[in-house]
């Protein structure tokens, strides 16, 4: 994949999201085992250098559909993360009012349309959006993981999209792990082949370089927006965390956490910053205290904030 | 060869058909008639079919008139042949669909009024599914609007429920006003995790903000020989569905007025046509009817009779029978099962102070359970007996016998009644 040597500011503003979606995670992660929030949760870190890639050259107009690992996207995308975190806690200032919660988000503001807590359930609804988004010139995301590449939701849907040209990114997040169980023991075939053989183009991308994320997106993205028809990425990537709140990851093999730690999106972005780009080391410092500033500041907007007293609608209370 | 007169039978056109309309005679008695030539247009409970001879002859005589209805089998004309010859039901495509009166419509053809006339009104109103567009629908219900408002508005999909329903959602939460067909009932099975899971939920997360206008169009019921798989009523299965509104109509006009509605419902409609009830005609006007209002489609003091879809007509004729015998039946058509209009409900129960709730439906998780609860919590002193008549909670069979014991009907209606009186 090529890459174009972008700008300081540009892998500034790309590592700063980054730093905000890893910081925001950490974050919910103690808050999760404060009791703060409730349920479960599943943490995207790891696996920022997809979203933030991606979003990176999204504009208005175009719509994203995510997994209920879904953070990430979401402050790619430029939810609010003052509403998102006071989501998580179940006040009422949450981006839906605490009905919604960690896996439920929608964000229609941001181009968000869901974040789907069924396996696959992305697919389907940025494909149905794409019905929507035909020969306007924007385009539908929908990001998935590699257990997802297993439902009737990939298979009817691709072929679906094929069939009928629309303008649609399928990106397939491959962390590795579906669920608890590797990938490779339940994908024969392997990823890829499966979107080919539905004749779409497939772009294959190291998902934990934010730039060659983006370098990719831009070409996919440009040849659907130009009503090329849908196509296929798979990014490679890998989380830091388990699958959920509940989960060790103990199921890893000895060291592949490590290996996986020293291509960190954030080492690989910030060593870019320093070594290529050669940005003052101020820079890169002072973005990082601003981004924990923020998060600071956020986490206690959203803990004093009320909890939600009523969430009836009209149209739920028929009777 | 000596020239030999054959009865033509009415013939066996469709799967469920038991009798059928001559519509027009393509050949008048005299003509000669060539192999393969259209003889006659026969309609019937699910189509209008043109019906060809197989061989030579002359058209002898013609026994059913055009307008006139025949028993599947009886004779319906003769054709003098050299040699024995019968016709044969033609597999092309069927010809010009009657649309009757202007006021009177069939049920399948009020449905297809509602389609066009929304998809008129409204950019946003887009229809697809299973060879709803260039076939023009497996139960002939959408001709000619993929013609009218071409593929961007109107298109086929691969038979892929699980994608038709998250397509219509993904649309819905976006600026369509998606109206879907899934083909029979049946198949909601394959489609039910984007319904269920996502778009019954998309007004509560948006804190009512945004919606998710979507319309699932299918056919229902049993009573056509389509045997376990292919006739059930899965109402009850969406029942407890938060979100979701149940239409069940059961003439032409309510047929029309409610799907115009559903359509212009901010949020998920599923809409239920009865197999049975597409060759029905009824009045029909441009009326939108609005969800959630049940009709007393006949008056009477003694009894209330419930129901919805076919049932709703079981009901008119099992009180008509009552009637002679002195038991006047009150008969509502909920028309929406959710919304449940009680108040209609319970207000005929004021008077009548019996009920009979008739559903087409296993009996164990129905909604006719539904309605007895409620009048239970809310009517219980209006009343001094009421029942369900719905099926048993067994599959649905498939030999004529058993499936026409299986169904509700009025004679069962009114035994259960008269028993009980």
């Amino acid at each position: 994949m090529a890459t174009t040597t972008p700008s300081i500011e540009t892998a500034l503003g790309l590592y700063r999201k980054m730093l905000l979606i890893r910081g925001f995670e950490d974050r919910v992660q103690s808050l999760f085992l404060r009791g703060e929030v409730y349920g479960t949760t599943h943490l995207y870190s790891g696996q920022e250098a997809v979203a933030v890639g991606f979003a990176s050259v999204l504009r208005d107009g175009d719509r994203v559909a995510c997994t209920y690992r879904g953070h990430g996207h979401l402050l790619a995308m430029g939810t609010d993360p003052e509403a998102l975190l006071a989501e998580l806690v179940g006040r009422e200032t949450g981006i839906n009012g605490g009905r919604a919660g960690s896996m439920n988000v929608v964000d229609p503001e941001h181009g968000v349309l869901g974040c789907y807590g069924i396996v696959g359930g992305s697919i389907a609804a940025a494909t149905g959006a794409a019905l929507s988004l035909r020969g306007t010139g924007s385009v539908a995301v929908a990001y998935f993981g590699d257990g997802a590449t297993n439902q009737a939701y990939f298979f009817e849907c691709l072929n679906f999209a094929k069939v009928l040209d629309l303008p649609v990114v399928f990106v397939c997040e491959n962390n590795g792990y579906g669920e608890y169980t590797p990938y490779e023991a339940v994908t024969p075939g392997g990823i890829v082949p499966r979107a080919a053989v539905f004749e779409l183009r497939t772009t294959e991308v190291d998902g934990m370089d934010v730039l060659a994320v983006r370098a990719a997106a831009a070409e996919v993205v440009e040849r659907v927006r130009a009503g090329g028809g849908p196509e296929f990425v798979e990014a490679r990537t890998y989380r830091f965390v388990g699958h959920s709140r509940s989960d060790p990851g103990k199921y890893r093999p000895e060291g592949e956490l490590d290996r996986w730690r020293e291509r960190d999106p954030l080492v690989v972005a910030a060593a870019l910053l320093r070594d290529e780009l050669e940005a003052p080391a101020g820079e890169i410092d002072r973005a990082e205290a601003e981004v924990e500033a923020e998060l600071e500041r956020i986490q206690e907007a959203a803990l004093a904030a009320p909890f939600p007293e009523d969430v009836a609608i009209p149209e739920f209370n028929e009777r | 060869m000596s020239a030999d007169v054959v009865e033509i039978g009415m013939p066996k056109l469709s799967d469920s058909m038991e009798e059928a309309t001559v519509l027009a005679w393509l050949k008048q008695p005299g003509d000669a008639v060539k192999r393969g030539e259209p003889l006659v247009e026969v309609e019937t409970d699910k189509a209008t079919v043109v019906y060809e001879a197989e061989t030579d002859g002359v058209l002898e005589e013609v026994v059913v008139q055009a307008g006139q209805a025949a028993q599947l089998g009886a004779v319906i004309a003769r054709l003098r042949v050299d040699g024995g010859a019968t016709a044969a039901p033609s597999a092309a495509a069927p010809a010009a669909r009657r649309e009757g009166s202007a006021g009177a419509l069939e049920f399948r053809a009020a449905i297809r009024a509602a389609l066009d006339e929304e998809l008129a009104r409204d950019e946003r109103v887009i229809l697809f599914g299973e060879d709803v567009a260039a076939a023009g629908g497996v139960f002939a219900v959408t001709p000619g609007l993929y013609e009218k408002y071409g593929p961007a508005r109107v298109f086929d999909t691969p038979i892929s429920e699980l994608a038709m329903s998250g397509a219509a959602y993904g649309a819905a939460i976006t600026g369509k006003r998606p109206v879907l067909e899934i083909m029979f009932g049946d198949f909601l099975a394959l489609s039910m995790d984007m319904l269920i899971n996502q778009a019954t939920k998309y007004w509560f997360l948006t804190g009512g903000r945004q919606s998710c206008p979507l319309v699932i169009r299918s056919v229902v019921g049993a009573g056509g020989r389509f045997g376990a798989i292919h006739s059930q009523m899965p109402v009850s299965w969406l029942m407890g569905i938060t979100g979701l509104k149940l239409v069940a109509p059961a003439t032409p006009g309510d047929a029309k007025g409610l799907l115009k509605a559903a359509i212009r419902d901010e949020n998920p409609v599923l809409f239920f046509e009865h197999k049975r009830l597409y060759p029905l005609k009824g009045e029909v006007n441009g009326d939108v009817v609005e969800l959630g209002r049940a009709k007393v489609v006949r008056e009477g003091g003694d009894v209330t009779l419930v129901s919805a879809m076919k049932g709703v007509h079981d009901c008119v004729a099992a009180a008509e029978e009552l009637a002679r015998e002195g038991i006047e039946a009150e008969v509502i058509d909920l028309r929406t099962i959710r919304p449940l209009d009680m108040e209609t409900v319970l207000r005929s129960l004021e008077k009548t102070n019996r009920l009979v709730v008739v559903e087409e439906g296993p009996l164990t998780g129905g909604w006719a359970g539904e309605v007895l609860a409620l009048v239970i919590e809310q009517g219980l002193g209006d009343v001094e007996d009421a029942w369900r008549i719905t099926t048993a909670n067994s599959p649905i069979p498939y030999s004529p016998p058993l499936e026409d014991a299986f169904l509700p009907d009025a004679r069962r209606i009114v035994r259960e009644v008269r028993e009980r009186s």
